[in-house]
């Protein structure tokens, strides 16, 4: 038993990973479109207008699963800025900065459709309350990561201190997701809790569901597209990423005539 | 310990300690953090605030006095405890409803009555169609009753 191990990182190699990506990403994207088509028509002919608020209440179903997403992503970031940080596995760095554009749109989503929301039922696009606030510094968080990603030119040492950025960074999702408990905000309470339940219409609540699961399906189809091409960036000198691009045949392999392949092969030397 | 295990000490070292920061700084500023206060806490005020603040909780049910000739309102801000009258000059939010979450900047007066420059509507985490409501109402359960601020 003891030498038996659980393959944690087949995939953590380059390779493995490109070719899992290849397989997950179609049928991910697939099936987000698929929900988002159920999701967008529950949402706007099954789910009947709030007795308060009438059709307005709609955006929710953007709203709510990009914040969501907005916090979720950012503790995935912070997981592997951690892994990154703690076990030096380069895989993990590379899918904390590939989440980060994603969670910075999906912050900006809930933002923006919160000031659309916010114009006709509170009165007001923004203000400073304390739930709005700790969800626009999340989107500087993101902007910060990036920012320091790109100005640091030595991609190693860039990447450390991006990735404590982000481990620093995580204490404010719990602020922002708790904020409506902890103090008097403008923004309401939590109409969705893992402990009681929804306080809405069942069918309001079936289209938030699939809206959710198209959201995060897309994220994590776009996330893994975008962490794939750094890997065969990085990768490009590989012989694997090498055969990829032209598939080895038995004369190929023979007379090696590529002029590309060498002038690598001497950047290697 | 080997290398792996001092950065992962190092590592939840951090985290620990900017969460206790942070905690110590959001418990310090807690008074700062709230976007309104409640009429309850307004009264407990030893001395009225002279700089302008917000008020928030619900609408008194039966208390919105419209004037005819001007834009003028006045209503009661309740947290069913205690209630504190506000005057409004302009327009009100369309969710501005007795009964419903409201919020009020502005300043309070000697005689204890909140002169408003700014009212925003604040609406309650349940959402369902006008038919359920109806229902609730008849059997005597108005949504937002006790809730919602």
């Amino acid at each position: 038993m003891s030498s038996r191990r659980i393959p944690w990182l087949t995939f953590a190699a380059p390779r493995n990973f490109h070719l899992l990506v290849q397989v997950l990403v179609p049928w991910l994207a697939g099936v987000a479109v698929l929900l988002a088509i159920a999701g967008l028509y529950t949402g706007f002919f099954v789910a009947p207008p709030d007795y308060q608020q009438g059709n307005s209440y709609r955006i929710m179903f953007i709203h709510v699963p990009a914040a969501w997403m907005g916090m979720f992503l950012y503790l995935l970031m912070a997981m592997y800025a951690v892994i990154h940080l703690v076990w030096r596995i380069r895989l993990a760095d590379v899918m904390a900065r590939s989440l980060a554009p994603t969670g910075a749109l999906m912050t900006f989503m809930a933002l923006w459709t919160g000031a659309l929301w916010g114009a006709p039922t509170w009165g007001t696009y923004w203000v400073w309350d304390a739930r709005l606030t700790s969800t626009l510094i999340l989107l500087f968080l993101y902007l910060g990561y990036m920012a320091l990603r790109a100005t640091v030119d030595d991609r190693e040492s860039g990447g450390r201190a991006a990735s404590l950025l982000a481990l620093v960074g995580a204490i404010n999702v719990p602020i922002i997701y708790f904020s409506v408990e902890w103090w008097h905000t403008l923004h309401q309470g939590m109409s969705v809790t893992l402990t009681s339940a929804p306080t809405m219409a069942p069918s309001m609540f079936a289209a938030l569901l699939l809206m959710t699961g198209a959201c995060w399906l897309y994220c994590a189809a776009i996330t893994l597209r975008r962490a794939q091409v750094q890997v065969l960036e990085d990768e490009a000198d590989a012989q694997w990423v090498r055969d990829l691009l032209q598939p080895p045949t038995a004369e190929s392999a023979r007379t090696a005539e590529d002029p590309a392949g060498t002038i690598r092969e001497e950047g290697h030397s | 310990m080997t290398k792996r295990q001092k950065r992962l000490t190092l590592v939840l070292g951090v985290l620990a300690g900017v969460a206790i920061a942070t905690g110590l700084i959001l418990n310090a500023f807690r008074d700062a953090m709230v976007f309104f206060v409640t009429p309850s806490e307004v009264m407990a005020m030893t001395e009225m605030p002279e700089r302008k603040f917000r008020i928030g909780g619900l609408v008194e049910a039966g208390s919105v006095v419209r004037d005819q000739q001007t834009v003028q309102v006045t209503f009661r801000v309740t947290d069913t405890a205690v209630s504190v009258p506000v005057t409004f000059e302009g327009i009100l939010p369309d969710l501005f409803r007795e009964g419903q979450g409201v919020v009020a900047e502005g300043r309070i007066d000697s005689q204890g009555v909140f002169h408003a420059d700014k009212v925003l509507a604040r609406h309650d985490e349940e959402y369902m169609p006008a038919e359920a409501q109806a229902a609730i109402e008849r059997a005597g359960h108005p949504p937002g009753a006790g809730k919602g601020y």
